[in-house]
């Protein structure tokens, strides 16, 4: 047995419809504004599935293992497609963008970032940005820009599992026990302050019409759904402010360095390697 | 046994009648498991067995299952520093399948009676065993690939044989298992590649990686067979087809082709084709550092464990609000009903 040719290893489905090699070959070339927006929705599936792989191993059951490396691989896959589509603006890779960018050029947003905590504190941000994705998608589907409508469709249909698990665990956790209901209320307590960031509209989004998807018309109906399963679950939505000091230009969590230092080190000790 | 057949009957005789009974079925049961074993045929968790043949299976396969899921750990550590995307992608694929092997074969192991808490416990404990190949450290990123090229290798070459293995929910499991276990050995086989084409301090990393993993691979297999005094009564059950030494030679015979494709070596200077035997000779392996590490001790025994347990610990209460949170559904369901028979 040999293994001489060349194919790829990679098993997990990229879907029929889309994936990170085909966009780079399509000759689709995204234009600075549509690419910086790529990268706001990128770097947040980047950071997330970054966070999320760190439970694989160390997941409640083996079911969650296997269910969170799921959402975090479904995420990379997001990644991929946002941040090669990105690269074709300035002729960069996806690894390019995601291995040698200095820690003020990532886009992601605070809550993302945010360190796992417990699984309470986990399945909080979960909650919330899965549904936040769900409402983003949906709409972007829509987009003006071929790709990114691509690429939404895409994304929506493994988003849609994304929330149902999140909301599962909220029930789960909220209805279970004393325990599980004070730490899953701990866990939204502790990203709640995140939230508003999702709805800040920031440029250049403002300036993409129908290409992207304005955040602040995503703030009442992803906030109307989450109060829902929060209440379902007898937990209370935190009455609290948005943290102030972040826009998604680079005033950015102090866990981001963090995050970076671990991802880049092995590619920026090889700079021009290929793996 | 059924005790209330004979709530009549004095006790004494009662005794005797369900011990007759029981040997009765026990003949006819021995008679046909051994029946079916020389067909070469299938036992299902519902046919009678030997205990000592469930008791052995119970064992193997949920040795098995703990080795997927502390195999998870050093391949694991290296989710967040992957080089490149596309390497993360496949590494996270990875390791979620090895969770996934986990299950299947904790799924099997509960078909022959024991509960798969049991079988958490036993590992958590320290009481259980796994392949020692995971007490080892995957230092670099050339580790991850001489992981997926010879340890997820020599589980291939363990376990097709396993396929045809006499117990029906093992063998079925292992033929899922095999697929997604071919495509772990070509990703790492890919990574080793890439290292030895590429710069000299990836051929460098890949060329340490094959030189450490080397003899704790061919370990895999187990002892030599004058030392695997269980082999034999496992070959009987057809649960194992070949000896530890046949699968050692098979993979050796295997991996020399797919390293010279690397431009890779062996550490082995004995290593060379023998025309007489039609197979590779190769040096003896360092048995002490085999039993020391089965012991326990191996390089990360200790953390490897320590992180398994944690990981329960800190999942604990989620587990408790899980079950909380079914029975209450369960019992607003009996509710619902009873309030419909009612109305
Ligand atoms: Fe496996
Ligand atoms: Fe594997």
């Amino acid at each position: 047995m040999s293994f001489a040719s060349h194919d790829s290893a990679t098993r997990q489905s990229q879907g029929e419809a889309i994936t990170a090699e085909e966009i780079a070959a399509s000759g689709a070339t995204a234009d600075e504004a549509t690419a910086r927006y790529a990268l706001i929705l990128g770097d947040d599936a980047l950071m997330l599935s970054q966070r999320l792989g760190a439970w694989v191993s160390r997941a409640p059951e083996l079911e969650e293992d296997v269910a969170l490396a799921n959402i975090a691989l479904d995420l990379l896959g997001h990644a991929r497609f946002l941040l090669t589509y990105a690269g074709t603006a300035w002729g960069k890779s996806e690894d390019d963008l995601a291995y040698f960018r200095e820690e003020e050029e990532f886009r992601s947003c605070r809550l993302v970032e945010q360190e796992n905590g417990d699984f309470g504190k986990t399945i909080a941000r979960q909650l919330i940005f899965s549904f936040y994705q769900h409402e983003l998608y949906s709409r972007l589907v829509h987009s003006t820009d071929a790709t990114l409508a691509a690429i939404a469709e895409k994304a929506l249909k493994e988003v849609d599992y994304h929330q149902d698990h999140a909301a599962q665990w909220v029930l789960r956790l909220g209805l279970g026990t004393e325990e599980s209901s004070r730490r899953m209320q701990a866990g939204l307590d502790s990203v709640w302050s995140y939230v508003e960031e999702l709805f800040t509209d920031v440029e250049p989004i403002t300036e993409l019409g129908d290409v992207a998807v304005l955040p602040s018309t995503l703030r009442e109906p992803t906030l109307n759904r989450l109060h829902q399963v929060i209440e379902q679950a007898d937990l209370s939505v935190p009455d609290m402010s948005g943290a102030h000091g972040a826009d998604r230009s680079g005033r950015h969590s102090e866990q981001r360095g963090f995050i970076l230092a671990e991802m880049q080190v092995l590619a920026r000790r090889h700079p021009g390697a290929t793996w | 046994m059924s005790p209330q057949n004979h709530q009549h009957a004095p006790l004494r005789l009662a005794d005797e009648a369900d011990a007759a009974a029981a040997r009765d079925e026990a003949e006819s049961g021995q008679h046909r498991f051994d029946e079916i074993i020389a067909d070469d045929s299938r036992i299902e968790p519902r046919d009678w067995m030997p205990e000592s043949y469930r008791k052995s299976l119970v064992r193997q396969v949920s040795q098995h299952a703990h080795s997927e899921i502390i195999g998870m750990q050093p391949e694991g550590n290296w989710i967040s520093r992957a080089p490149s995307l596309k390497r993360k992608a496949i590494l996270m694929a990875k390791v979620q399948d090895e969770a996934g092997h986990g299950l299947y074969l904790y799924s099997a192991a509960e078909t022959l009676g024991t509960p798969r808490e049991d079988m958490y416990d036993q590992l958590y404990s320290g009481k259980a065993k796994y392949s020692s190949i995971f007490n080892y450290p995957a230092r670099t990123w050339a580790d991850v690939g001489a992981i997926g090229w010879l340890v997820d290798g020599a589980a291939i070459v363990n376990q097709v044989p396993l396929c045809r293995a006499s117990y029906g929910p093992y063998g079925r499991a292992m033929v899922r298992i095999c697929k997604e276990e071919s495509f772990h050995q070509r990703q790492g086989w890919e990574i080793l590649y890439s290292l030895s084409h590429g710069t000299q301090e990836q051929r460098e990393m890949a060329q340490a990686a094959v030189d450490r993993f080397y003899g704790p691979a061919l370990q895999m297999f187990g002892p030599p067979d004058g030392d695997s005094p269980n082999s034999q009564q496992s070959m009987a059950w057809n649960i194992k087809r070949f000896t530890n030494d046949e699968l050692r030679q098979r993979f050796v015979d295997m991996i020399v082709p797919q390293v010279e494709a690397l431009g890779l070596t062996l550490p082995d200077p004995e290593l060379k084709w023998n025309e007489e035997r039609g197979h590779y000779d190769f040096a003896e392996l360092d048995w002490d550092e085999f039993f020391a590490v089965i012991k326990g001790n191996g390089p990360l025994s200790r953390q490897r464990l320590e992180h398994y347990r944690s990981a329960r610990d800190e999942g604990a209460w989620v587990r408790e609000a899980a079950v909380a949170y079914a029975n209450r559904v369960s019992q607003e369901q009996d509710r619902d009903q009873a309030a419909l028979i009612g109305a």
